[in-house]
């Protein structure tokens, strides 16, 4: 277990681009949908068991060395919404930038190659991880975190919501976070023996729908 | 939640413990510039009523499926448009999933597959998960290249003044071989997170449209959202990664879920036709 380099990766000053991005927690405030700490909780607790189930699976098994680009397909085959696509190879390229940066290795090197525009950035997370000498499990959970704290943040500035609640929603939040981790890991494992279709691919039809609505929302804080 | 996708059941029926088990299926061929159906052999509960044939297209209409799934059930449709073809299914009435006998879910899966320039249109009546039933549904469909695919579901969550029952659904369409969508979804009871408001919220009903058209490679749909006010129904139409789109919609309830999705899928149709002008 190397503690120290999780800890980098999931920081959220991690410089790969997240802090601009709300997780849909921005359209979610727009029309009232997230309105206070409950609400937001309920939000993050939907989007930790679809979205974040999917990408933490995706990085678990690009952390356990699985193909990057077969990964990157079975991202787009989860991924309908175009902006969504977009939002996450965005995501991706930056991730790629800060993890070369940070972990040099070939295998970052030979997926940047490959997919100039950026792969899907749960990927790239878990050949970062990998790069950073770090387990499946670790990569889960760093996806994981980033599906609910990048919202809650968010919203800490969008509704000026008190930070001690955020992140009290976050804690409340832990033991659904280790549970699904365990689950993406475990789905995770299967990709050698039962390839990649056997991967997670939960929809959520509200994010779906307000990702794309926001991506041609001209007045926004936040690109996603 | 990966549905039980055993091999299908033998044809014909038998009604042991857990319930019925059936398979029912439907071939359409081209022959001389017309739709003909080799094969069209209900089962179980599923009937098909032939209708009126239009233009190049054979239409079929599921009836009988109405007392069906039950809890335990196995139903497994499996509709094939060969080379040519043009296959148009409907069905009579809504599909309501109950409790039935046991609380075991039962299984009701779709598969269909579009040879070459053929085409199937799957236009049934809405799914209904009613108070305590729980049902999961796989749909596997496997296109040609230059095949084409009009594909409604719509669910609805519990009936009128009822909790819905339990549903989880995986849909996975390959085209030449390769994935071009692989999607889960599961409402109701047990199911973590279905009604927050990332996933569904208040909406208690859920639909989409997958349109397959080749045409799509030169000249992509553009995306689209269609809202009817924020808090009642709104939809997304959104190019796949691939010669396909995707409407996904959501709901009050059946009625206005209906009617955004025709309003998307009319939208749809003007933006294709332009592009094809």
């Amino acid at each position: 277990m190397n503690r120290a380099a999780l800890l980098v990766l999931a920081d959220g000053r991690f410089p790969a681009g997240g802090h601009a991005h709300s997780g849909g927690a921005e359209p979610a405030v727009a029309v009232g949908r997230i309105r206070d700490a409950e609400s937001l909780e309920d939000f993050c607790r939907g989007r930790l068991h679809t979205a974040g189930l999917v990408a933490a699976a995706l990085a678990a098994a690009a952390a356990a060395g699985h193909d990057p680009l077969a990964l990157d397909t079975a991202a787009d085959t989860r991924t309908p919404v175009a902006a969504l696509r977009d939002t996450a190879r965005k995501l991706g390229r930056q991730m790629m930038r800060a993890a070369r940066a940070t972990w040099p290795s070939a295998e970052l090197d030979a997926l940047a190659a490959a997919r100039p525009r950026g792969a899907h950035q749960p990927v790239v997370l878990g050949v970062a991880a990998r790069s950073a000498g770090l387990e499946p499990l670790d990569a889960a959970y760093a996806a994981l975190y980033e599906t609910v704290s990048g919202p809650a943040t968010a919203t800490v500035r969008l509704l000026s919501l008190d930070p001690f609640d955020a992140t009290a929603v976050l804690a409340r939040l832990v033991p659904e976070l280790d549970r699904v981790a365990a689950t993406a890991t475990a789905t995770a494992r299967r990709v050698a023996e039962e390839g990649v279709d056997v991967l997670p691919a939960a929809s959520a039809p509200l994010l779906d729908i307000s990702a794309q609505q926001h991506a041609t929302r001209p007045a926004r804080l936040f690109a996603s | 939640m990966t549905p039980d996708t055993a091999p299908a059941p033998p044809a014909g029926r038998s009604t042991g413990a857990v319930g019925v088990r059936a398979t029912a299926r439907v071939t359409a061929a081209a022959r001389a510039g017309a739709t003909v159906l080799p094969v069209l052999d209900g089962d179980g509960p599923f009937e098909f009523r032939r209708l009126r044939s239009r233009d190049t297209e054979a239409r079929v209409c599921v009836v009988g499926a109405m007392s069906a799934p039950l809890g335990g059930d196995r139903l497994r449709i499996e509709a094939t448009a060969l080379q040519g073809a043009s296959l148009h299914i409907t069905s009579a009435a809504a599909t309501l999933a109950l409790r039935g006998p046991t609380t075991a879910h039962a299984t009701y899966d779709v598969h269909l597959t579009v040879a070459d320039h053929a085409e199937i249109r799957w236009l049934p009546k809405p799914l209904i998960s009613a108070a305590g039933s729980n049902l999961r549904q796989a749909w596997t469909i496997d296109l040609a290249p230059t095949a084409r695919l009009v594909l409604r579901e719509e669910q609805v969550l519990g009936r009128m003044g009822e909790p819905p029952g339990h549903v989880a659904t995986r849909l996975t369409v390959r085209r030449g071989g390769h994935v071009l969508l692989d999607q889960e979804a599961e409402y109701g009871p047990g199911a973590p997170g279905w009604d927050t408001p990332a996933v569904l919220g208040h909406h208690r009903a859920t639909g989409q449209i997958l349109l397959i058209e080749p045409d799509f490679d030169e000249s992509p749909l553009e995306p689209q959202v269609l809202i009817e006010t924020p808090d009642d129904a709104q939809a997304v139409l959104t190019p796949l990664a691939g010669p396909a789109a995707l409407i996904t919609a959501i709901a009050p309830d059946g009625f206005r879920l209906r009617r955004i999705l025709n309003a998307a899928y009319a939208t749809s149709a003007d933006t294709s036709n332009r592009a094809r002008q």
